[in-house]
């Protein structure tokens, strides 16, 4: 079914990338996506990539894997360079197709373009496949922290996010196991025409709206059974560190940005 | 209608770094008209196998036919709906399928969907309502504001009220009370008898498999470890304790007995009241001999 996408999956793994802090990753992948749009020369692109490339290598995630994970947004990709190579009108002639001309700039900036969005995807992809959604939580509690003063409800917000995340995975399931049930009793969810389709949703959505329901009482109230009364003197069971290969990649990673700007036209 | 696996595996997110084999090179042959009991320890592949009965998974490799309908990785049978509507599978917890306003609508869902006419509905609502034991009052109450054991009596009645030829059942009385796990499971028999159907029952209790089967299959990690006659395959205390499954009270029981006295009593799938029998006589003869 949805087993191809994998923005959002983690795959559990030992490697480098895997073990650093959650919020050295979330920095650093904050700062790629603003310097991806700085970079304008074939050298600064280069930089990012070789970066990007290497990273997931780190990881030890198949490539194949990753990317046939992105297929949806391949489809983007090669749609923006085809939109780019027909609107821009750039440089000299280079040949005509169907009677467009075709010119060197737009080839160059449908490229260059193509390029940042797929970066980008990889990159930002990158945190989930190598972050436990808890991690991710904690390290934007942590981030977060400053707008407590404010009377920001941080810890609240980090606990509905995370929340959220632990249950997608049930929904999604249980989203797969009431569609079989209701597929032995004749719903026809893949053909037909659009009208019955819709109508289709209804036994599906019933059921996991019921399910959702009973599942967030239960769990509110296992929470208040087991003592929880918000953030107020919560202690942490895993606390976060920068350790020295924290350190050692935002060093890495300042270094990428100087060559990045250093080497823009 | 006949069931046959050949060399069947199924994998669970292929070509990914999830992949997962839930069953492995599995074979076995159901003939139409008995009833099947599969056993397993939780994981084994169970629900898995279950869902290749009515084409809602393809087997990754190997080949399912159910009748005249034929599963494969490449080719999926073309009259999909017809197989399901004649392959009736009430799932694990099957109350979480229940949507409907009223029992009655929901009883009538299936149905409905397989083009059965409106009054033929009726007549079948009538007859499964009672069958698993609701009473007709509460045909127009919502669902949702039942007890659980009337909920899961509610989807069964769905599944049923479309007359399946073949019932598959997976741990169908799972977290019902005792007396309404047996009343359903004799239902479940008296149906299988009377309708002819052919049965494939998913269960933890051996009891229940001695009871009902006439052919037991045991799985292990998704492969076949034993299959056989109830009365061949149960008996197997060792076997059996190396897959975490033990072997029905009465074999312990009749085990005992020959431990602590030195008399067999073979099991030949007997009730209570036959081994009270048995014992009963050869104490006469044993009196009577001294
Ligand atoms: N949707 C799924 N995606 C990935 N793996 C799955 C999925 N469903 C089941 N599995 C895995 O396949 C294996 C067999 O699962 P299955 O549900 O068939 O077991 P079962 O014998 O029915 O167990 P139980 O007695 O607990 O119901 C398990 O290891 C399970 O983790
Ligand atoms: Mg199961």
């Amino acid at each position: 079914m949805s087993s191809s996408l994998i923005i959002g999956q983690y795959v559990p793994g030992n490697s480098i990338v895997h073990r650093l802090d959650p919020r050295t990753k979330i920095t650093v992948i904050f700062f790629f996506v603003f310097i991806v749009f700085f970079a304008n020369s074939v050298l600064s692109y280069t930089t990012l990539t070789v970066f990007a490339l290497v990273t997931v290598i780190i990881t030890k995630i198949p490539i194949r894997f990753i990317m046939k994970g992105l297929t949806p947004v391949w489809f983007l990709i090669i749609f923006t360079f085809i939109l780019h190579l027909i609107v821009t009108k750039e440089g000299t002639v280079l040949f005509d197709i169907f009677g467009f001309n075709i010119y060197t700039g737009a080839l160059i900036q449908g490229f260059a373009i193509s390029m940042r969005f797929f970066l980008l995807i990889l990159v930002t992809s990158l945190l989930t496949l190598t972050t436990t959604p808890i991690e991710i939580t904690d390290a934007i509690e942590e981030m977060l922290h400053p707008l407590k003063k404010i009377k920001f409800p941080v810890h609240e917000l980090a606990l509905m996010m995370s929340i959220s995340l632990r249950f997608i995975p049930t929904l999604l399931q249980e989203t797969e196991k009431i569609s079989r049930a209701q597929a032995s009793r004749g719903v026809d969810f893949k053909t037909g025409p659009l009208k019955e389709r819709i109508k289709a949703v209804v036994p599906l959505l019933v059921p996991l709206f019921v399910s959702a329901f009973k599942r967030a009482e239960e769990l509110a109230m296992a929470m208040e059974a087991r003592g929880y009364q918000g953030g107020e003197g919560r202690t942490k069971l895993r606390e976060l560190k920068i350790e020295k290969i924290d350190i050692a990649v935002y060093i890495l990673f300042t270094l990428v940005i100087a060559i990045v700007l250093y080497t823009r036209s | 209608m006949d069931i046959t696996f050949k060399n069947v595996s199924y994998i669970y997110q292929r070509n990914t770094p999830f992949a997962h084999k839930a069953i492995e090179d599995l074979s076995f042959h159901i003939p139409s008209g008995s009833f099947v009991a599969i056993i397993g320890h939780t994981g084994s592949g169970k629900s898995t196998l279950i869902q290749h009965l009515n084409g809602l998974v393809s087997p990754s490799s190997g080949e399912v036919t159910i009748g005249e309908y034929r599963l494969t990785d490449e080719e999926k049978p073309k009259r999909m709906k017809e197989l399901r509507s004649r392959v009736g599978v009430v799932f694990q917890y099957p109350e979480h399928q229940l949507f409907e306003e009223t029992v009655e609508k929901d009883i009538a869902f299936g149905p409905q969907n397989f083009d059965i006419p409106k009054a033929d509905i009726n007549k079948r609502i009538k007859e499964v309502v009672p069958k698993v034991g609701l009473q007709e009052e509460l045909l127009k109450r919502s669902p949702f504001e039942l007890s659980g054991g009337q909920m899961r009596r509610v989807a069964i009645a769905g599944v049923l009220a479309i007359k399946p030829d073949v019932l598959v059942l997976d741990e169908p009385t799972a977290g019902l009370d005792p007396r309404g796990q047996k009343e359903m499971m004799d239902m479940f028999y008296t149906m299988h008898k009377e309708e002819g159907l052919t049965t494939v029952l998913v269960t933890h209790s051996m009891e229940d498999a001695v009871k009902y089967a006439d052919h037991v299959i045991i799985l292990n990690n998704g492969t076949k470890y034993m299959e056989g006659k109830p009365e061949d395959v149960l008996t197997q205390q060792e076997a059996l304790n190396k897959v975490q499954l033990d072997v029905p009270e009465a074999v312990q029981f009749l085990q005992s007995f020959e431990k602590r006295f030195g008399v067999t009593i073979p099991f030949t799938r007997q009730s209570t009241k036959e081994i009270a029998q048995s014992i009963q006589r050869y104490i006469k003869e044993a009196g009577s001999r001294e």
